[in-house]
């Protein structure tokens, strides 16, 4: 369907679609076999100006938008989510000193994050704070000029693969949510060190690690933000970024809908091909329909999020829930139509089922979004 | 290091389709690229722009559709495009190609360095990158696989050969051909297209490059295309099956008997 794009965002689309067809599809299947970094892949998108899209323009970037980021990451997305992963955690990182960061951090970090000298990553979750983002133990405290961090941070999508992390950490336990605060640490940073790549059900070239900061200091203006603004950072932060991954799940349906009709178009049993039979055509069409809708939705949010900066969190929710839901249920379908074949690694679908699990899961498990959409539902209705 | 790249559009190889009445080339409804040899010239100059400073400039001589490869050229990272295009320009063979190219060349002013692909997937001469040179005065090295460096300009190249490579050193200005082995061509990117967008692409006709109308075009080129046929298959080709011993053992009936038959 037409959503009337502009020529620029036209053009942004046509060369993601040029580098996933030429570049991340070939290779998807050989970096998932060996979990390996896909460095060239993401060299090769920062040439091509893809990390200077979410970063503002006085700072060295293009200063696009949402949509125009989750229009890049819908081709990425649908050529391989795990490579795309490996491209959006910088994006991710990135974030929080766009959206707290003080001018001197920003003219600091986002021109290397830009012209992708330097990766970033975003780091939340711990071993008792995911979704409940109240259990970080992680802490900084001021010594002189410095911070001391303690903590270990878990599940760090660019672990080990960043220059650069965005680190939320508990400032004043007294305090509660006000309490905590972000820093930008560096890898090289004395104290700071990744464990090693866990292994995982799919994204599997995507890194992720363990972050350990064992008083691991850094200089006083690191800080993002005032102190205590921590929380508000990350939850500003997640709104812009869900559309994002959003749009990996509608590039990821889409793609798992186009391995599907192909094949049911040259599959014969019974002497017809699987798609003249109508089991297989009612699947398709649901597959076809789920995948439309859950597009038009994440481009509405994040034209609704670039011009409505106040108001984000129910739009960004509901498209993070829609489209990755979708992306779940069209790919589980796909490995269907393809049946012994989809099973086989052979063919691309069960990878995509396997990656859309994370979809659900990360960035806010689909859970969390939901008690979002119904906590702003709340606030609309009084 | 003021850098000029030759490029030229040429039909799409992946989908090249003989006329089947006429046996030649037809183009109706074929997508033009960039030459793909052209593609690697073009990134070697942009790479030498990068490490050494300069300006890169490509240029093309063909009809006005030939603006789209320019275009495409500066959003992989070329500083300047200029299109060659004439009526008076049709119909060139080598020698007229390379004469209006270098009185395009000169036109521009001083060049350091001229990159040409080796050859041209349309007429697969390797003819103009050479010819070219000569036009300009310039030494040259063709077939080259890597640029190892520039020094008091003196260029080191490595030239391929069939059985390995030659190291050279060659005196600036001069002209280069190169293979698909130099470099991985990139992929355009955001600022280069929107610039590509906005570019005006300047065209240099016959006059513009104070040309002598007699080196122009069919009636300068004394090279004439008499027919364009695919090649006669030659011979019938056996696969031969079984074993390793009965596969042996056929081949050698095989070839005895075609001794003997000679």
């Amino acid at each position: 369907m037409d959503h009337f794009l502009t020529e620029d965002q036209q053009m942004i689309v046509d060369l993601a679609r040029q580098i996933t067809d030429e570049m991340i599809i070939p290779n998807r299947a050989r970096y998932d076999e060996t979990e390996e970094y896909p460095l060239d892949i993401v060299e090769t998108l920062a040439k091509s100006d893809f990390f200077a899209l979410f970063v503002p323009v006085e700072y060295g970037g293009l200063g696009g938008g949402c949509y125009d980021l989750v229009l890049a990451l819908e081709q990425i997305g649908r050529g391989c989510v795990a490579i795309a992963t490996a491209y959006a955690a910088s994006a991710l990182g990135a974030y929080p000193i766009v959206v707290g960061g003080s001018h001197e951090l920003k003219s600091k970090y986002l021109p290397d994050i830009a012209s992708g000298k330097k990766r970033a990553a975003f780091a939340l979750t711990e071993s008792n704070a995911g979704s409940d983002a109240g259990g970080i133990q992680t802490t900084a405290v001021l010594d002189g000029d410095e911070w001391v961090l303690n903590g270990t941070k878990q599940w760090i999508t660019n672990g080990g693969q960043a220059h650069l992390y965005t680190v939320i950490a508990i400032t004043d336990p007294t305090k509660g949510p006000r309490g905590a605060s972000m820093f930008v640490v560096e890898s090289d940073d004395p104290g700071f060190s990744c464990g090693p790549k866990e292994k995982k059900m799919g994204i599997r070239c995507s890194a992720t690690t363990e972050l350990i900061f064992k008083d691991c200091r850094i200089p006083k203006d690191r800080m993002i933000g005032r102190q205590g603004t921590g929380f508000i950072t990350v939850m500003k932060t997640l709104d812009k970024s869900r559309p994002g991954i959003a749009s990996l799940g509608v590039g990821l349906a889409q793609a798992a809908l186009d391995e599907s009709v192909t094949y049911a178009k040259g599959r014969y049993q019974f002497g017809k091909p699987i798609i003249a039979f109508q089991a297989v055509q009612h699947m398709l069409a649901d597959m076809a329909i789920e995948t439309e809708a859950a597009r038009a939705l994440v481009y509405v949010a994040a034209r609704h999020i670039d011009a409505h900066p106040k108001d984000m969190s129910k739009a960004s929710a509901m498209c993070k829930v829609k489209a990755t839901d979708v992306a779940m249920k069209v790919t589980v379908d796909a490995v269907q139509v393809l049946a012994g074949y989809g099973y086989m690694r052979e063919y691309p679908v069960e990878k995509m089922m396997r990656d859309a699990k994370i979809l659900q899961i990360y960035e806010g498990t689909n859970q969390i979004q939901r008690n979002v959409v119904g906590q702003e539902l709340n606030k609309e209705y009084t | 290091m003021r850098i000029v790249v030759c490029i030229k559009q040429v039909p799409d190889a992946k989908d090249v389709r003989l006329d089947p009445v006429t046996n030649t080339l037809s183009r109706e409804g074929v997508k033009s690229v960039i030459n793909p040899y052209d593609r690697h010239a073009m990134e070697e100059g942009v790479r030498l722009k990068e490490q050494y400073g300069g300006t890169v400039t490509v240029v093309s001589m063909g009809p006005p559709q030939a603006k789209a490869i320019l275009q495409e050229a500066i959003s992989c990272g070329v500083d300047d495009a200029i299109l060659v295009s004439d009526r008076a320009f049709a119909g060139a063979d080598t020698l007229a190609t390379t004469y209006t190219l270098a009185q395009a060349i000169k036109k521009t002013g001083d060049v350091d360095l001229v990159i040409c692909g080796k050859q041209a997937t349309d007429g697969d001469t390797a003819q103009v990158g050479p010819g070219l040179a000569v036009r300009l005065g310039m030494p040259y090295v063709t077939c080259v696989k890597k640029i190892t460096g520039v020094k008091d300009k003196v260029m080191s190249v490595e030239r391929m050969m069939d059985d390995g490579y030659d190291e050279l050193e060659i005196d600036l200005p001069a002209l280069l051909t190169v293979v698909k082995e130099i470099n991985v061509p990139r992929f355009p990117s955001i600022r280069g297209l929107r610039k590509a967008k906005a570019f005006d692409i300047p065209s240099y006709t016959a006059t513009d490059i104070d040309a002598d109308p007699d080196q122009l075009g069919l009636g300068g080129s004394p090279t004439w295309v008499v027919k364009v046929f695919p090649p006669e298959p030659k011979g019938v080709r056996t696969m031969l099956e079984g074993s390793l011993d009965e596969i042996a053992e056929q081949l050698a009936d095989i070839l005895s008997d075609s001794a003997h038959g000679a």
